[in-house]
Protein backbone atom coordinates (compact mmCIF):
# COMPACT_ATOMS: atom_id res chain seq x y z
CA UNK A 1 0.00 0.00 0.00
CA UNK A 2 2.58 2.48 1.31
CA UNK A 3 5.00 1.08 -1.68
CA UNK A 4 2.01 1.91 -4.38
CA UNK A 5 1.38 5.84 -3.03
CA UNK A 6 4.69 6.30 -2.81
CA UNK A 7 4.98 5.05 -6.92
CA UNK A 8 2.13 7.24 -7.78
CA UNK A 9 3.91 10.44 -5.90
CA UNK A 10 7.13 9.60 -7.79
CA UNK A 11 5.36 9.73 -10.92
CA UNK A 12 3.66 13.33 -10.15
CA UNK A 13 6.75 14.96 -9.30
CA UNK A 14 7.86 13.38 -12.56
CA UNK A 15 5.13 15.28 -14.37
CA UNK A 16 6.83 18.65 -15.62
CA UNK A 17 5.85 21.95 -13.61
CA UNK A 18 5.12 23.71 -17.28
CA UNK A 19 1.92 21.15 -17.19
CA UNK A 20 0.75 23.15 -14.49
CA UNK A 21 -0.01 19.77 -13.01
CA UNK A 22 0.19 21.72 -8.84
CA UNK A 23 -3.74 21.02 -7.56
CA UNK A 24 -4.24 24.71 -7.07
CA UNK A 25 -3.55 27.08 -9.48
CA UNK A 26 -3.66 30.86 -10.07
CA UNK A 27 -5.73 32.87 -13.21
CA UNK A 28 -5.17 36.24 -13.17
CA UNK A 29 -6.61 39.37 -14.46
CA UNK A 30 -4.72 43.33 -15.01
CA UNK A 31 -7.02 45.91 -14.80
CA UNK A 32 -4.26 47.20 -17.53
CA UNK A 33 -1.27 45.70 -18.81
CA UNK A 34 0.06 49.16 -20.01
CA UNK A 35 0.54 52.20 -18.58
CA UNK A 36 0.85 55.07 -20.53
CA UNK A 37 3.07 58.34 -19.13
CA UNK A 38 1.72 61.27 -21.08
CA UNK A 39 2.27 64.61 -20.01
CA UNK A 40 -0.28 65.22 -17.24
CA UNK A 41 0.50 61.75 -15.82
CA UNK A 42 0.03 61.95 -11.83
CA UNK A 43 0.17 58.17 -11.09
CA UNK A 44 -2.06 55.11 -11.59
CA UNK A 45 -3.81 52.70 -9.61
CA UNK A 46 -3.11 48.87 -11.21
CA UNK A 47 -5.83 46.38 -10.18
CA UNK A 48 -4.60 43.11 -9.68
CA UNK A 49 -7.24 39.97 -9.39
CA UNK A 50 -7.43 36.61 -9.76
CA UNK A 51 -9.19 33.43 -8.87
CA UNK A 52 -7.44 30.44 -7.71
CA UNK A 53 -8.37 27.20 -9.55
CA UNK A 54 -8.49 24.09 -8.00
CA UNK A 55 -10.60 20.52 -8.83
CA UNK A 56 -11.67 19.83 -5.21
CA UNK A 57 -12.29 21.64 -1.92
CA UNK A 58 -8.94 23.74 -0.62
CA UNK A 59 -6.45 21.10 0.39
CA UNK A 60 -4.71 21.19 3.98
CA UNK A 61 -5.97 22.54 7.19
CA UNK A 62 -3.67 25.30 6.83
CA UNK A 63 -4.83 28.43 5.05
CA UNK A 64 -3.75 29.31 1.72
CA UNK A 65 -2.45 32.68 1.43
CA UNK A 66 -1.53 35.45 -1.64
CA UNK A 67 1.17 37.60 -2.49
CA UNK A 68 1.49 40.20 -5.11
CA UNK A 69 4.96 41.99 -5.91
CA UNK A 70 5.31 44.69 -8.51
CA UNK A 71 9.00 45.65 -9.28
CA UNK A 72 9.83 48.57 -11.30
CA UNK A 73 13.14 47.91 -13.91
CA UNK A 74 16.18 47.36 -12.15
CA UNK A 75 18.86 50.12 -12.11
CA UNK A 76 22.59 50.52 -10.72
CA UNK A 77 22.47 52.93 -7.74
CA UNK A 78 25.05 54.44 -5.71
CA UNK A 79 24.73 54.93 -2.26
CA UNK A 80 26.60 57.86 -0.54
CA UNK A 81 27.15 58.71 3.09
CA UNK A 82 28.16 61.55 4.71
CA UNK A 83 30.35 62.12 7.71
CA UNK A 84 32.21 64.94 9.29
CA UNK A 85 35.62 66.36 8.21
CA UNK A 86 36.94 69.01 9.82
CA UNK A 87 33.66 70.46 10.71
CA UNK A 88 31.99 69.68 7.28
CA UNK A 89 29.43 66.93 6.60
CA UNK A 90 30.55 65.37 3.47
CA UNK A 91 30.40 62.57 1.31
CA UNK A 92 32.79 59.95 2.51
CA UNK A 93 31.81 56.44 1.87
CA UNK A 94 29.94 55.43 -1.23
CA UNK A 95 28.65 51.56 -2.46
CA UNK A 96 27.12 50.60 -5.46
CA UNK A 97 24.30 48.79 -5.19
CA UNK A 98 24.31 46.52 -8.77
CA UNK A 99 20.88 46.43 -9.38
CA UNK A 100 17.71 48.17 -7.01
CA UNK A 101 14.34 48.41 -8.65
CA UNK A 102 12.86 51.43 -9.50
CA UNK A 103 9.93 50.63 -7.44
CA UNK A 104 8.81 47.83 -5.58
CA UNK A 105 5.65 47.16 -3.99
CA UNK A 106 4.81 43.87 -1.91
CA UNK A 107 1.15 43.28 -1.05
CA UNK A 108 0.33 40.36 1.18
CA UNK A 109 -3.21 38.50 2.90
CA UNK A 110 -1.80 38.75 6.19
CA UNK A 111 1.49 39.69 8.00
CA UNK A 112 4.55 38.23 5.93
CA UNK A 113 6.61 36.68 8.45
CA UNK A 114 3.11 34.33 8.60
CA UNK A 115 2.35 34.14 4.69
CA UNK A 116 6.29 33.20 4.14
CA UNK A 117 8.99 31.25 5.16
CA UNK A 118 12.72 33.02 4.81
CA UNK A 119 13.94 29.88 2.73
CA UNK A 120 11.02 30.62 0.25
CA UNK A 121 11.39 34.10 0.26
CA UNK A 122 15.34 33.28 -0.46
CA UNK A 123 14.15 31.23 -3.16
CA UNK A 124 11.51 33.62 -4.72
CA UNK A 125 13.01 37.03 -3.55
CA UNK A 126 10.32 38.40 -2.62
CA UNK A 127 10.76 40.73 0.23
CA UNK A 128 12.49 44.72 -0.78
CA UNK A 129 15.23 43.91 0.83
CA UNK A 130 15.54 40.62 -0.83
CA UNK A 131 14.46 42.02 -4.56
CA UNK A 132 17.72 44.21 -4.14
CA UNK A 133 20.79 42.92 -5.41
CA UNK A 134 24.41 43.83 -4.09
CA UNK A 135 27.39 41.50 -4.51
CA UNK A 136 30.88 42.38 -4.32
CA UNK A 137 30.80 45.68 -2.54
CA UNK A 138 34.17 46.19 -0.85
CA UNK A 139 32.57 48.29 1.47
CA UNK A 140 32.62 46.15 4.88
CA UNK A 141 29.26 47.65 6.19
CA UNK A 142 27.26 47.10 3.01
CA UNK A 143 23.90 46.29 4.45
CA UNK A 144 23.90 49.49 6.25
CA UNK A 145 24.13 51.28 2.41
CA UNK A 146 21.13 48.53 1.30
CA UNK A 147 18.99 49.83 4.26
CA UNK A 148 19.75 53.45 3.85
CA UNK A 149 18.81 53.02 0.36
CA UNK A 150 15.09 51.15 1.27
CA UNK A 151 14.51 53.84 3.69
CA UNK A 152 14.99 56.35 1.15
CA UNK A 153 12.90 54.92 -1.24
CA UNK A 154 10.29 54.06 1.21
CA UNK A 155 9.93 57.80 2.26
CA UNK A 156 9.51 58.76 -1.58
CA UNK A 157 6.90 56.62 -1.87
CA UNK A 158 8.70 53.58 -4.25
CA UNK A 159 8.66 51.15 -2.04
CA UNK A 160 6.16 49.59 -0.34
CA UNK A 161 5.27 46.69 2.04
CA UNK A 162 1.11 46.29 2.15
CA UNK A 163 0.43 43.74 4.44
CA UNK A 164 -2.75 42.65 5.09
CA UNK A 165 -3.89 44.67 1.71
CA UNK A 166 -5.11 42.02 -0.13
CA UNK A 167 -8.50 41.21 -0.39
CA UNK A 168 -9.10 37.32 -0.70
CA UNK A 169 -12.51 35.59 -0.47
CA UNK A 170 -13.20 31.82 0.36
CA UNK A 171 -9.52 31.28 -0.75
CA UNK A 172 -10.60 31.38 -3.90
CA UNK A 173 -10.77 35.33 -5.03
CA UNK A 174 -8.22 38.21 -4.71
CA UNK A 175 -7.87 41.28 -5.44
CA UNK A 176 -5.76 44.36 -4.44
CA UNK A 177 -5.15 47.45 -5.95
CA UNK A 178 -1.58 48.87 -6.20
CA UNK A 179 -1.53 52.71 -6.82
CA UNK A 180 2.07 53.34 -9.01
CA UNK A 181 3.54 56.96 -7.72
CA UNK A 182 3.81 60.00 -10.85
CA UNK A 183 7.82 59.41 -10.31
CA UNK A 184 8.04 56.52 -12.67
CA UNK A 185 10.63 55.37 -14.74
CA UNK A 186 9.91 53.74 -17.92
CA UNK A 187 10.40 50.27 -18.59
CA UNK A 188 8.25 46.47 -17.93
CA UNK A 189 7.20 46.29 -14.24
CA UNK A 190 7.16 42.75 -13.81
CA UNK A 191 4.20 41.72 -11.37
CA UNK A 192 4.32 38.28 -9.50
CA UNK A 193 1.79 36.83 -7.62
CA UNK A 194 2.87 33.46 -5.52
CA UNK A 195 0.11 31.40 -3.20
CA UNK A 196 1.47 29.83 0.10
CA UNK A 197 0.18 27.54 1.99
CA UNK A 198 2.12 27.10 5.76
CA UNK A 199 5.15 30.01 4.57
CA UNK A 200 5.25 27.80 1.31
CA UNK A 201 4.89 28.61 -2.53
CA UNK A 202 2.36 26.07 -4.00
CA UNK A 203 1.89 28.03 -7.10
CA UNK A 204 3.23 31.47 -8.93
CA UNK A 205 2.03 33.06 -11.71
CA UNK A 206 3.93 36.42 -13.83
CA UNK A 207 2.41 38.59 -15.93
CA UNK A 208 4.35 42.09 -17.25
CA UNK A 209 2.91 45.71 -16.76
CA UNK A 210 4.47 47.99 -19.62
CA UNK A 211 4.92 51.58 -18.44
CA UNK A 212 5.73 53.74 -21.42
CA UNK A 213 5.81 57.32 -22.53
CA UNK A 214 3.34 58.29 -24.95
CA UNK A 215 2.71 61.63 -27.18
CA UNK A 216 4.92 64.53 -26.82
CA UNK A 217 6.38 63.01 -24.02
CA UNK A 218 7.74 60.17 -26.03
CA UNK A 219 9.02 62.55 -29.10
CA UNK A 220 11.05 65.02 -27.05
CA UNK A 221 12.90 62.00 -24.86
CA UNK A 222 13.31 60.18 -28.57
CA UNK A 223 14.45 63.47 -29.94
CA UNK A 224 17.17 64.38 -26.66
CA UNK A 225 18.69 60.60 -27.37
CA UNK A 226 18.46 59.91 -30.89
CA UNK A 227 19.12 63.83 -32.58
CA UNK A 228 20.53 65.72 -29.81
CA UNK A 229 21.88 68.89 -31.94
CA UNK A 230 18.39 69.09 -33.16
CA UNK A 231 17.22 69.30 -29.14
CA UNK A 232 19.75 71.70 -28.55
CA UNK A 233 18.59 73.62 -31.33
CA UNK A 234 15.13 73.61 -30.02
CA UNK A 235 15.65 74.66 -27.25
CA UNK A 236 17.79 77.56 -27.72
CA UNK A 237 14.85 78.64 -30.27
CA UNK A 238 12.46 78.10 -27.63
CA UNK A 239 14.49 80.46 -25.17
CA UNK A 240 15.11 82.88 -27.60
CA UNK A 241 11.41 83.12 -28.72
CA UNK A 242 10.31 83.16 -24.94
CA UNK A 243 12.67 86.00 -23.93
CA UNK A 244 11.84 87.33 -27.34
CA UNK A 245 8.04 87.25 -26.89
CA UNK A 246 7.94 88.39 -23.86
CA UNK A 247 9.86 91.52 -24.44
CA UNK A 248 7.70 92.60 -27.40
CA UNK A 249 4.20 91.61 -25.15
CA UNK A 250 5.89 94.53 -22.57
CA UNK A 251 6.38 96.93 -24.89
CA UNK A 252 2.84 96.62 -26.37
CA UNK A 253 1.19 96.50 -22.49
CA UNK A 254 3.24 99.94 -21.78
CA UNK A 255 1.55 101.69 -24.69
CA UNK B 1 -1.92 70.51 -11.75
CA UNK B 2 1.21 68.23 -12.46
CA UNK B 3 3.31 67.52 -15.04
CA UNK B 4 5.36 64.65 -16.17
CA UNK B 5 8.89 66.15 -17.47
CA UNK B 6 10.17 63.55 -20.19
CA UNK B 7 13.63 63.58 -19.34
CA UNK B 8 13.76 63.98 -15.32
CA UNK B 9 11.46 61.41 -15.32
CA UNK B 10 9.77 62.55 -11.95
CA UNK B 11 6.08 64.81 -11.82
CA UNK B 12 6.43 67.70 -10.61
CA UNK B 13 3.74 70.99 -9.94
CA UNK B 14 3.62 73.14 -12.77
CA UNK B 15 2.35 76.52 -11.06
CA UNK B 16 5.38 75.87 -8.33
CA UNK B 17 7.69 75.77 -11.71
CA UNK B 18 5.73 79.20 -12.78
CA UNK B 19 6.08 80.74 -9.73
CA UNK B 20 10.28 79.59 -9.10
CA UNK B 21 10.72 80.79 -12.64
CA UNK B 22 8.81 84.18 -12.22
CA UNK B 23 11.08 84.84 -8.60
CA UNK B 24 14.58 84.32 -10.71
CA UNK B 25 13.58 86.19 -13.70
CA UNK B 26 12.52 89.62 -11.54
CA UNK B 27 15.94 88.88 -10.12
CA UNK B 28 17.38 88.92 -13.42
CA UNK B 29 15.80 91.90 -14.42
CA UNK B 30 16.43 93.82 -11.49
CA UNK B 31 20.42 92.90 -10.90
CA UNK B 32 21.84 91.24 -14.16
CA UNK B 33 22.49 88.42 -12.71
CA UNK B 34 21.05 85.05 -14.37
CA UNK B 35 19.25 83.61 -11.58
CA UNK B 36 20.96 80.00 -11.75
CA UNK B 37 22.65 80.01 -8.23
CA UNK B 38 19.13 80.57 -7.02
CA UNK B 39 17.30 77.96 -9.29
CA UNK B 40 19.47 75.32 -9.31
CA UNK B 41 19.51 75.05 -5.40
CA UNK B 42 15.39 74.99 -5.71
CA UNK B 43 14.81 72.54 -8.43
CA UNK B 44 17.17 70.03 -5.87
CA UNK B 45 14.97 70.90 -3.66
CA UNK B 46 12.08 69.66 -5.28
CA UNK B 47 13.13 66.40 -6.42
CA UNK B 48 14.42 67.11 -9.91
CA UNK B 49 17.79 65.04 -10.54
CA UNK B 50 21.07 67.20 -10.33
CA UNK B 51 22.31 66.62 -13.66
CA UNK B 52 19.02 67.81 -15.18
CA UNK B 53 18.56 71.11 -12.79
CA UNK B 54 21.72 72.19 -13.59
CA UNK B 55 22.03 71.66 -17.20
CA UNK B 56 17.65 72.75 -17.57
CA UNK B 57 18.50 75.52 -15.59
CA UNK B 58 20.92 76.97 -17.96
CA UNK B 59 18.11 76.94 -20.86
CA UNK B 60 16.24 78.56 -18.48
CA UNK B 61 18.89 81.34 -17.48
CA UNK B 62 19.19 82.14 -21.35
CA UNK B 63 15.68 82.86 -21.89
CA UNK B 64 15.33 85.53 -18.90
CA UNK B 65 18.28 86.94 -19.69
CA UNK B 66 17.24 87.50 -23.24
CA UNK B 67 14.60 89.01 -22.09
CA UNK B 68 15.93 90.66 -19.87
CA UNK B 69 18.62 92.19 -22.64
CA UNK B 70 16.09 93.64 -24.87
CA UNK B 71 14.89 95.22 -22.47
CA UNK B 72 18.39 96.72 -21.58
CA UNK B 73 18.92 97.53 -25.36
CA UNK B 74 16.08 99.47 -25.84
CA UNK B 75 17.36 101.78 -22.58
CA UNK B 76 20.64 101.80 -24.16
CA UNK B 77 22.13 100.14 -21.36
CA UNK B 78 24.64 97.77 -23.23
CA UNK B 79 28.27 98.42 -23.77
CA UNK B 80 28.20 95.90 -27.11
CA UNK B 81 32.10 96.16 -27.77
CA UNK B 82 32.71 95.22 -23.69
CA UNK B 83 29.89 92.70 -24.25
CA UNK B 84 31.47 90.98 -27.20
CA UNK B 85 35.02 91.11 -25.56
CA UNK B 86 33.77 89.14 -22.07
CA UNK B 87 32.22 87.09 -24.53
CA UNK B 88 34.74 85.53 -26.00
CA UNK B 89 36.57 85.33 -22.85
CA UNK B 90 33.70 83.57 -21.37
CA UNK B 91 33.29 81.16 -23.87
CA UNK B 92 36.85 80.06 -23.62
CA UNK B 93 36.61 80.00 -20.34
CA UNK B 94 33.50 77.50 -19.93
CA UNK B 95 35.41 75.13 -22.36
CA UNK B 96 38.03 74.96 -19.84
CA UNK B 97 35.53 75.09 -17.09
CA UNK B 98 33.75 71.90 -18.64
CA UNK B 99 36.78 69.63 -19.32
CA UNK B 100 37.68 70.55 -15.62
CA UNK B 101 34.95 69.73 -13.97
CA UNK B 102 34.52 66.25 -15.45
CA UNK B 103 38.26 65.80 -14.50
CA UNK B 104 37.19 66.20 -11.19
CA UNK B 105 33.98 64.26 -11.21
CA UNK B 106 36.07 61.26 -12.01
CA UNK B 107 38.35 62.18 -8.99
CA UNK B 108 35.36 62.22 -6.76
CA UNK B 109 34.03 65.18 -4.54
CA UNK B 110 32.77 67.20 -6.90
CA UNK B 111 29.74 67.81 -5.24
CA UNK B 112 31.73 69.84 -2.43
CA UNK B 113 33.65 71.25 -4.36
CA UNK B 114 30.69 72.76 -6.14
CA UNK B 115 29.85 73.68 -2.67
CA UNK B 116 32.69 75.45 -1.44
CA UNK B 117 33.06 77.07 -4.70
CA UNK B 118 29.56 78.80 -3.68
CA UNK B 119 30.15 79.35 -0.48
CA UNK B 120 33.62 80.99 -0.77
CA UNK B 121 32.45 83.03 -3.96
CA UNK B 122 29.23 83.63 -2.54
CA UNK B 123 30.56 85.28 0.66
CA UNK B 124 33.29 87.36 -0.68
CA UNK B 125 31.45 88.86 -3.67
CA UNK B 126 28.51 89.35 -1.17
CA UNK B 127 30.45 90.89 1.81
CA UNK B 128 32.24 92.97 -0.50
CA UNK B 129 29.57 94.57 -2.21
CA UNK B 130 27.54 95.09 1.47
CA UNK B 131 30.07 96.78 2.42
CA UNK B 132 31.23 99.15 -0.81
CA UNK B 133 27.66 99.98 -1.50
CA UNK B 134 26.20 100.86 2.50
CA UNK B 135 29.23 102.89 2.38
CA UNK B 136 28.27 104.75 -0.61
CA UNK B 137 24.63 105.64 0.40
CA UNK B 138 26.39 106.70 3.64
CA UNK B 139 28.70 108.81 1.18
CA UNK B 140 25.59 109.99 -0.93
CA UNK B 141 23.99 110.92 2.43
CA UNK B 142 26.62 112.93 3.79
CA UNK B 143 27.24 114.94 0.58
CA UNK B 144 30.22 114.08 -0.59
CA UNK B 145 30.88 113.78 -3.97
CA UNK B 146 31.31 109.87 -5.29
CA UNK B 147 35.19 109.28 -6.24
CA UNK B 148 35.31 107.48 -9.48
CA UNK B 149 37.85 105.82 -11.51
CA UNK B 150 40.91 105.45 -9.68
CA UNK B 151 43.59 104.71 -11.70
CA UNK B 152 44.64 101.45 -10.77
CA UNK B 153 46.84 98.72 -12.90
CA UNK B 154 44.09 98.23 -14.97
CA UNK B 155 44.41 101.35 -16.45
CA UNK B 156 48.55 100.86 -17.52
CA UNK B 157 48.09 97.65 -19.63
CA UNK B 158 48.77 97.55 -23.58
CA UNK B 159 45.69 97.05 -26.26
CA UNK B 160 43.51 99.71 -25.26
CA UNK B 161 40.28 100.42 -26.95
CA UNK B 162 37.65 103.31 -26.13
CA UNK B 163 34.28 101.39 -24.48
CA UNK B 164 32.22 104.48 -25.28
CA UNK B 165 29.25 103.81 -23.43
CA UNK B 166 30.89 102.74 -20.24
CA UNK B 167 33.04 106.03 -20.87
CA UNK B 168 36.25 104.02 -20.40
CA UNK B 169 39.65 103.49 -22.34
CA UNK B 170 41.22 100.53 -20.70
CA UNK B 171 43.21 97.87 -22.30
CA UNK B 172 40.77 94.51 -23.59
CA UNK B 173 43.35 92.55 -21.46
CA UNK B 174 41.02 92.78 -18.32
CA UNK B 175 37.80 92.21 -19.57
CA UNK B 176 38.84 88.87 -21.23
CA UNK B 177 40.31 87.83 -17.84
CA UNK B 178 37.18 88.44 -16.24
CA UNK B 179 35.23 86.94 -18.72
CA UNK B 180 37.37 83.76 -18.59
CA UNK B 181 37.46 83.21 -14.91
CA UNK B 182 33.47 83.59 -15.06
CA UNK B 183 32.97 81.57 -17.92
CA UNK B 184 35.42 78.64 -16.04
CA UNK B 185 33.17 79.01 -13.03
CA UNK B 186 29.82 78.87 -14.77
CA UNK B 187 30.95 75.40 -15.42
CA UNK B 188 31.94 74.40 -12.42
CA UNK B 189 28.56 75.89 -10.70
CA UNK B 190 26.11 75.91 -13.40
CA UNK B 191 25.57 79.19 -13.29
CA UNK B 192 25.31 82.07 -15.57
CA UNK B 193 27.94 83.80 -13.16
CA UNK B 194 26.34 87.26 -13.36
CA UNK B 195 26.83 87.68 -9.33
CA UNK B 196 31.00 87.23 -9.53
CA UNK B 197 31.02 88.86 -13.34
CA UNK B 198 28.79 92.27 -11.73
CA UNK B 199 31.18 93.05 -9.28
CA UNK B 200 33.93 92.66 -11.13
CA UNK B 201 32.97 95.15 -13.69
CA UNK B 202 32.05 97.99 -11.56
CA UNK B 203 35.00 97.17 -9.07
CA UNK B 204 37.74 96.12 -11.24
CA UNK B 205 36.65 97.65 -14.70
CA UNK B 206 35.19 100.53 -13.09
CA UNK B 207 32.32 100.45 -15.66
CA UNK B 208 28.52 102.24 -14.12
CA UNK B 209 26.01 100.09 -12.64
CA UNK B 210 23.80 100.80 -15.57
CA UNK B 211 25.46 99.53 -18.04
CA UNK B 212 27.10 96.72 -16.34
CA UNK B 213 23.86 95.08 -15.56
CA UNK B 214 23.18 94.93 -19.11
CA UNK B 215 26.54 93.99 -20.54
CA UNK B 216 26.73 91.15 -17.82
CA UNK B 217 23.31 90.00 -19.35
CA UNK B 218 24.89 89.60 -23.16
CA UNK B 219 27.98 87.59 -21.75
CA UNK B 220 25.32 85.37 -19.74
CA UNK B 221 23.19 84.69 -22.95
CA UNK B 222 26.13 83.65 -24.94
CA UNK B 223 28.32 81.24 -21.86
CA UNK B 224 24.53 79.67 -21.28
CA UNK B 225 23.46 78.94 -24.73
CA UNK B 226 26.89 77.37 -24.74
CA UNK B 227 26.29 75.62 -22.04
CA UNK B 228 23.16 74.29 -23.00
CA UNK B 229 24.33 73.01 -25.87
CA UNK B 230 27.31 70.80 -24.45
CA UNK B 231 24.62 69.83 -21.69
CA UNK B 232 21.90 68.81 -24.57
CA UNK B 233 24.48 67.10 -26.81
CA UNK B 234 26.85 64.92 -24.27
CA UNK B 235 24.69 64.24 -21.68
CA UNK B 236 20.86 64.38 -23.06
CA UNK B 237 19.93 66.30 -19.58
CA UNK B 238 18.35 69.92 -20.65
CA UNK B 239 14.42 68.85 -20.02
CA UNK B 240 12.15 70.63 -22.40
CA UNK B 241 9.15 70.51 -20.57
CA UNK B 242 10.80 71.83 -17.25
CA UNK B 243 12.34 74.32 -18.80
CA UNK B 244 9.69 76.12 -20.84
CA UNK B 245 7.41 75.95 -17.35
CA UNK B 246 10.35 77.68 -15.79
CA UNK B 247 10.72 80.14 -18.74
CA UNK B 248 7.39 81.14 -18.95
CA UNK B 249 7.72 82.27 -15.60
CA UNK B 250 10.76 83.58 -16.29
CA UNK B 251 10.38 86.18 -18.93
CA UNK B 252 7.52 87.58 -17.58
CA UNK B 253 9.42 88.06 -14.34
CA UNK B 254 12.48 89.62 -16.21
CA UNK B 255 10.43 92.32 -17.96
CA UNK B 256 8.31 92.97 -14.37
CA UNK B 257 12.12 93.02 -12.54
CA UNK B 258 13.55 95.12 -15.59
CA UNK B 259 11.25 98.18 -14.53
CA UNK B 260 11.62 97.82 -10.75
CA UNK B 261 15.31 98.01 -11.53
CA UNK B 262 14.84 101.25 -13.73
CA UNK B 263 12.89 102.88 -10.56
CA UNK B 264 16.00 102.03 -7.92
CA UNK B 265 19.37 103.86 -6.98
CA UNK B 266 22.31 101.54 -8.18
CA UNK B 267 23.48 101.82 -4.19
CA UNK B 268 20.40 100.13 -3.72
CA UNK B 269 19.99 97.74 -5.99
CA UNK B 270 23.83 96.47 -4.70
CA UNK B 271 22.61 96.42 -1.04
CA UNK B 272 19.99 94.43 -2.15
CA UNK B 273 22.40 92.08 -4.53
CA UNK B 274 24.40 91.78 -1.94
CA UNK B 275 21.97 90.69 0.92
CA UNK B 276 20.14 88.43 -1.64
CA UNK B 277 23.80 86.26 -2.48
CA UNK B 278 25.19 86.31 1.42
CA UNK B 279 21.27 84.79 1.97
CA UNK B 280 22.42 82.13 -0.41
CA UNK B 281 25.53 81.82 0.67
CA UNK B 282 24.72 81.66 4.22
CA UNK B 283 21.97 78.67 3.96
CA UNK B 284 24.34 76.67 1.36
CA UNK B 285 27.30 76.87 4.32
CA UNK B 286 24.93 75.94 7.22
CA UNK B 287 24.01 73.03 5.02
CA UNK B 288 27.50 71.89 5.11
CA UNK B 289 28.02 72.28 8.68
CA UNK B 290 24.70 71.03 10.32
CA UNK B 291 24.33 67.31 10.91
CA UNK B 292 22.05 66.50 7.82
CA UNK B 293 18.87 64.30 8.66
CA UNK B 294 19.58 61.57 6.46
CA UNK B 295 23.17 60.67 6.11
CA UNK B 296 22.67 58.76 3.13
CA UNK B 297 21.48 59.18 -0.49
CA UNK B 298 20.73 57.74 -3.28
CA UNK B 299 21.79 57.69 -7.16
CA UNK B 300 20.69 55.96 -10.01
CA UNK B 301 22.84 55.70 -12.23
CA UNK B 302 22.20 54.28 -15.57
CA UNK B 303 19.87 51.85 -16.89
CA UNK B 304 20.85 47.85 -17.14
Amino acid sequence: MTGALRLVLALLALVPTGARAQAEQIVLGLSANEVAITAVFDGSDILIFGAVKRDGPPLGPAPLEVIITVSGPLTPVTVRRKARVWGLWLNTAAALIDAAPSFYAVATTGPLDQVLTQTEDLRQSITIPRAIRSVGNSVTDSADFTEALIRIRAGQGLYRIMQGEIDFTEETLFRTQISLPANLIEGEYDTRIFLTRNGLVVDRYEAKIDVRKVGIERWLFNLAHQHPPAYAALALALAIAAGWGASAAFQVLRR
Amino acid sequence: MLLYLPIAEVSVNAFLLFGIGGLVGVLSGMFGVGGGFLITPLLFLIGVPPAVAVATSANQVMASSFSALLGHLRRRNVDMPMGLVLVAGGLVGSAAGVALFNWLKQAGQVDLLVKLCYVVFLGTVGGLMLVESLRAILRARAGVPPTRRRHNWVHNLPLKVKFRVSGLYISVIPPVMVGMLVGVLAAIMGVGGGFIMVPAMIYLLGMPTKVVIGTSLLQILFVTAFTTILHAVTNQTVDLVLALLLILGGVIGAQIGTRIGARMKAEQLRVFLALLVLAVCLQLAVGLVLRPSELYSAEREGAL
